[in-house]
Order: structure tokens, then sequence, then C-alpha cells
């Protein structure tokens, strides 16, 4: 084969004017010069992530500064307003608690996700072959419900009246119940009337659909690790849990890098299950950031200006943790 | 203890963890299904029923006929099933043009490009849904199922675009090549060679953008004013009305929309994996 090409270069350089076949590249590039073909390739693609992706991100930040209502949305000029929005969202003690749910959750769910996501992982890479594909295959069905599904069964597992999770606390006995929780009675306890207990409800939501997703990934790098560094542990009377420390763990780092990334971007901004779990944006103690920036954008009357500026901070919040997660896989992928 | 019993219980432990792992993952799941068919009396009770000794098709027959918001559950399935496959007929086609031209060419401008698409799929889609929303609405799409085509074609591309590159890159460019030799154009060396080989991942990458559109609440809230317009995630949440939760029909609601999503799941679930976490996992 290499053969063959050096003979074609050569051949074709020396007699210049004869129909050369290179070996790189088709005989006859359908009319475009060959240079050209990816670009064209690239312009619908292109026309989408410059058009609905860039430039709606210009139109956001400008709209951040203007102050944007149902009259502007209807086509009227917007009046530009400077740093206004910003400073008005930034005075209100909605802005802070959401910013402070927002945080809370994510780090307690990434956390949690994780821990729970890794030991099934592990578990999973130990199993047998056939108990392994049972979980997976149970695993799965968690990970593929819908959110706003998955939000429905866990606001109904913890209905007031009719859900089990009041039913199993009240199996509890009485005194544990009350050392733990100051309270034996749990008939009726409404879980979704305060922030805190909601977002309790969400981390449940969201570290039993979460999890899966952790499990395989960890599963797949443990499946990469060679058996023989294992081996070589236990000859050298390595237990398990310092095994896991110092070989699983290191290897395993660049997976973790890009899990904990994507699950903390995702679990920043979640929407879905929190609108589930409120009724939509009614309850503005237990808003995030997300959460808050579209009801400011959308409830009537709407304020898209303020809701930009929630916007802008939550993305550029987003944004920082991105380069966490490019850098990762730019090190990692020749591309 | 002897190492063997050892080894026998270590057996059985990892073995009870498996089961407790398979039914943390499930029972949720089975509790819909299995609210879904309860009767009322079963529901809205403090005790807990594992297994409905009742066993009714009436919620699922009730969102099938009489619906929520005027209409029918059908309505809302179709167009989410229109709002999906729209989004997967354009969506697939554009990324797989872009992956060609990345996995396939060298040309200036590609690394920048490459960036970009990381960058742009962790935009919050709650950030995008106002200036999108503002642009859709002046264009004319507003209140339109395209409307939320064209958003969600948006959302998914730079995703797509990455995830389907892995599959264009892994088929070897000598076949190509040896087409050419043959006098193939490059048209035909496209159609002939490489798309067959590329249609597993371009299957992959296809329903991944499906259940991002079936399952999307956000646009299709906020883009969406006229009931007919719904899609079922919308729907979805109409049940949870004022004089209560009717949770019987929320649970039939929900299983007829996890459906399809299930079964495409356990189609692509490792090359999920693969796209999202990229190169991070070796082996």
């Amino acid at each position: 084969m290499a053969n063959t090409t050096t003979v074609a270069r050569g051949g074709g350089s020396s007699a210049p004017g004869r129909r050369r076949k290179r070996p790189g590249g088709p005989p006859r590039a359908s009319g475009l010069p060959n240079w050209a073909i990816p670009y064209v390739l690239l312009v619908p693609g292109l026309l989408v992530i410059a058009g609905l992706l860039l430039y709606p991100m210009v139109q956001l930040v400008i709209i951040s500064f203007q102050k944007f209502g149902i009259a502007q949305i209807r086509g009227k000029a917007a009046e530009w307003v400077g740093w206004a929005n910003f400073e008005k969202v930034l005075a209100t003690e909605i802005f802070w608690t959401s910013l402070r749910n927002t945080v809370v959750f994510a780090s307690i769910a990434v956390t949690l996700t994780l821990v729970v996501g890794t030991a099934v992982g592990v578990l999973l890479h130990k199993l047998g072959k056939k108990m392994s594909l049972f979980v997976v295959i149970g695993c799965m069905f968690a990970w593929a419900i819908p959110p706003v599904a998955q939000a429905a069964i866990w606001r109904s597992l913890f209905d007031a009246d009719s859900g089990i999770i009041n039913w199993a606390l009240n199996l509890l006995p009485d005194w544990l119940s009350q050392a733990v929780f100051g309270r034996a009675d749990w008939t009726g306890e409404p879980w979704l009337n305060d922030a805190f207990t909601v977002y309790v409800v969400l981390v449940f939501c969201v570290v039993w659909a979460g999890f899966p997703f952790i499990a395989v990934s960890v599963l797949a790098g443990l499946k990469g690790i060679p058996n023989e560094l294992y081996e070589a542990a236990r000859v050298d009377g390595s237990g398990a849990w310092r095994t896991f420390r110092k070989i699983t763990l290191p290897l395993l780092k660049p997976v973790f890098a890009v899990l904990t990334v994507l699950s903390i971007i995702w679990d920043f901004k979640v929407y879905t299950q929190l609108h589930i779990l409120l009724n939509g944006p009614t309850n503005r103690e237990a808003f995030n950031l997300s959460m808050y920036a579209v009801a400011e954008a959308f409830k009537p009357p709407p304020k898209m200006g303020t809701g930009a500026a929630i916007s802008i901070v939550l993305t550029i919040i987003l944004l920082i943790i991105t380069v966490f997660y490019v850098r990762q896989i730019v090190k990692q992928e020749e591309m | 203890m002897s190492p063997a019993q050892r080894k026998r219980l270590g057996r059985i432990l990892l073995n009870t963890a498996g089961v407790l792992v398979f039914l943390y993952a499930i029972f949720p799941v089975y509790w819909m299904v299995s609210t879904g068919f309860k009767t009322n009396d079963q529901i809205f009770t403090t005790e807990f029923i594992p297994f409905p000794t009742s066993f009714t098709l009436e919620h699922f027959s009730r969102v099938l006929t009489e619906g929520v918001a005027n209409n029918s559950i059908w309505l809302y399935l179709r167009n989410s099933a229109i709002v999906a496959l729209g989004t997967v007929l354009i969506g697939s086609l554009f990324a797989l043009l872009s992956a060609t031209a990345i996995a396939r060419f060298r040309f200036r401008g590609r690394g920048s490009f490459l960036i970009t698409l990381l960058v742009v799929q962790m935009l919050p889609a709650e950030a995008m849904l106002i200036p999108l929303s503002v642009m859709i609405r002046r264009v004319g799409l507003g209140d339109q199922l395209l409307g939320i085509i064209v958003a969600q074609v948006a959302v998914t591309l730079p995703f797509g675009i990455w995830m389907l590159r892995t599959f264009v890159a892994a088929v070897p460019k000598t076949l190509e090549e040896a087409a050419w030799i043959d006098g193939a154009s490059r048209m035909t060396t496209f159609w002939k060679v490489l798309f067959p080989l590329v249609a597993p991942g371009l299957v992959a990458t296809s329903i991944f953008s499906f259940i991002t559109a079936w399952n999307d609440l956000v646009f299709a809230l906020y883009l969406m004013s006229s009931s007919e317009g719904y899609t079922m995630p919308v729907a979805l949440q109409y049940f949870f009305g004022q004089k209560g939760v009717d949770w019987g029909a929320i649970m039939a609601g929900s299983t007829l929309m996890t459906i399809p999503v299930v079964i495409f799941f356990l189609l692509v679930q490792r090359r999920m994996v693969s796209g999202l976490v990229a190169g991070a996992v070796k082996g």
C-alpha cells in the first residue's frame, strides 16, 4: 500500500499533465474545490448554531440591559436602561434565596448522585455477569423516566395523605421517630408546602434519576482498568479500601472529572422537576435561579429584562464550570 | 470462618446489595405503573398497597377519551411525536453533514468549531428560552409546533454533532479511498459507503434527540398558548389541578408518555454513555 502511494506521487510529479489519482482524495470532486467541501457541509449546522444559539445569546445580553415587557415582545422598540435590571435583581431577597437554593441543592445532589452512582458502579463490576445485567436493566428504567414523570412519581410518594413515605415514617418506633425528628405521627405531613422540604423531595428525585448514568459510566471506566494492576496489589497485600483509593480512584480521575462537571451543570439548572413539585413558579421561597428567571420573564406581566439579567448570572456561573469540562475533554481527546 | 465460607458470605452480601439497588431503581417506576391501574379507593389511602387487588383500566380510558384541558391525551401524544420526529429529521441531517465535515476533513477553524460546540451545548435552555421565544414569535412561529421544533433543533444539534462525529471517525477512511480508486464520486461514496456504516450511530444520535424533544417541558410550555398545541409534558401538569391531585390519571398519562422513551433507551444506553463521557472512558 505504502509503496503504491509513493509510486503514484512520484509518477504524478515527474509527468505533469497526465491524469493522476491521488490516494488522499476522490478522482473528481463534484464541481467543488476540495478545500471548500467541509465548509459547505458545515453550512446548515453553522447556521443553526450561529442563528439559534449564539445570536440569541447576544440578544439575551442586550435584553438584560433593556426594559423589555409586553409592548416590546409585540415589536415596540425597547428602552435602554443600563445596569438597572441587574441592580434591581441583586437588591431583591428572592435572588439571594434562589442563588442559595441553587448552590446548596446542586452541591448536595451532585455529591449524593456521585457517591451512590460510584458505589453502584463498583458493585456492578463485582457482581456476576447475569446479576450485573439484571441490576443494569433496573437502573435503565430509573434513568429513562422523563423528568415530568420522575417528579410526578416522587411527588406521589411524598404525598401528604396517600404517600408511602409518610406511611413508612409512621412505621418507625415512636421513640426513635421522636428522638430523630421530634415527632411520631407523620400522617398528613405536607412535604411540598415548605421550601426546605420541597428540596428534600427534589434531592430524592434527582439522585434517583441521576445515579444510573454515573454507575454505568464508572462501570465502563472500571472495565478499562487492566486486571494485572489489581493482582499486583493483591500480591503486595493491599486491602480492598486501599486498592480502591490507590488504584481505582487515580485511574478513574478523568472519568470523575467529566461526571462531576456534567452533574453540576445539570443540577444547577434543574427546572422541570421543580416546576412539577411546586405546581409551576408559585412558591417564591423555593425558587432556584432558572425558575426565578423564567418566572420573571413569563409570568404576567412579563419582565424579560430582569429575567434576562438573572439568566445571564446563571449562564456565567455555568460557563465558568464549562471551562473545566472543555479543558478536561480537550486534554483527553485528540480532536 | 474458613476462606471458602467467607467467600460465599461475600457473594451473598454482594448479591443482596444488587437486589436492593434493583429494587431502589425499579420501585418508583413500578409505583407509577401500578397506580395507573389502581382504583381510587386503593390510591387515596394511608395504607401501603404494594400489589393492587382491584385492577382497573378506568384511568387509562379516562385520559384517552376525556383527557385534560378539553382534549384527549392522544392529541398531546401526537403533538409530542410531531415535535420529536421533526427535531430528529432536521437535526440528524444537519448533524450528519457537520459531523462528516469535522471527522473527515482538516480545515481552518475546525478547532474553534469543536470548542464552540462544547460550550454551546452547556448553555442553559432556560436562559436561551427568553431570546428564542421573542425571536420565534417575531417570525410568526409562536403558538405553532414548528416553533418548538426550531428551538429543539437548536438545543439538541451541538450534542448530536459531537456524538455523531465519533461514529464517522470510526469508519476507516481506506474504505472510502478504495471506492474513489474504483471511480466513485464523492456523493456516491458518501451514500453508498459512509452512510450505511454510520447508520447505527445516526440511529443512536436520533434517539437521543427524540428523547430530549419528547421530554421537554420548558419550551413547549412557554412557546404554546393554545391547548391544541400542548405536548404531553405540558398536558400532564394540568392534572395537578386546584381540586386536588388526580393521581390515577397522572400515573396513567406518565406511563403512556414513558413507554416510547424506555423502549428507545434500552436500545441506545451504551452509546449515550460513550457520547457524553467522550474520551474520558477508555477501553
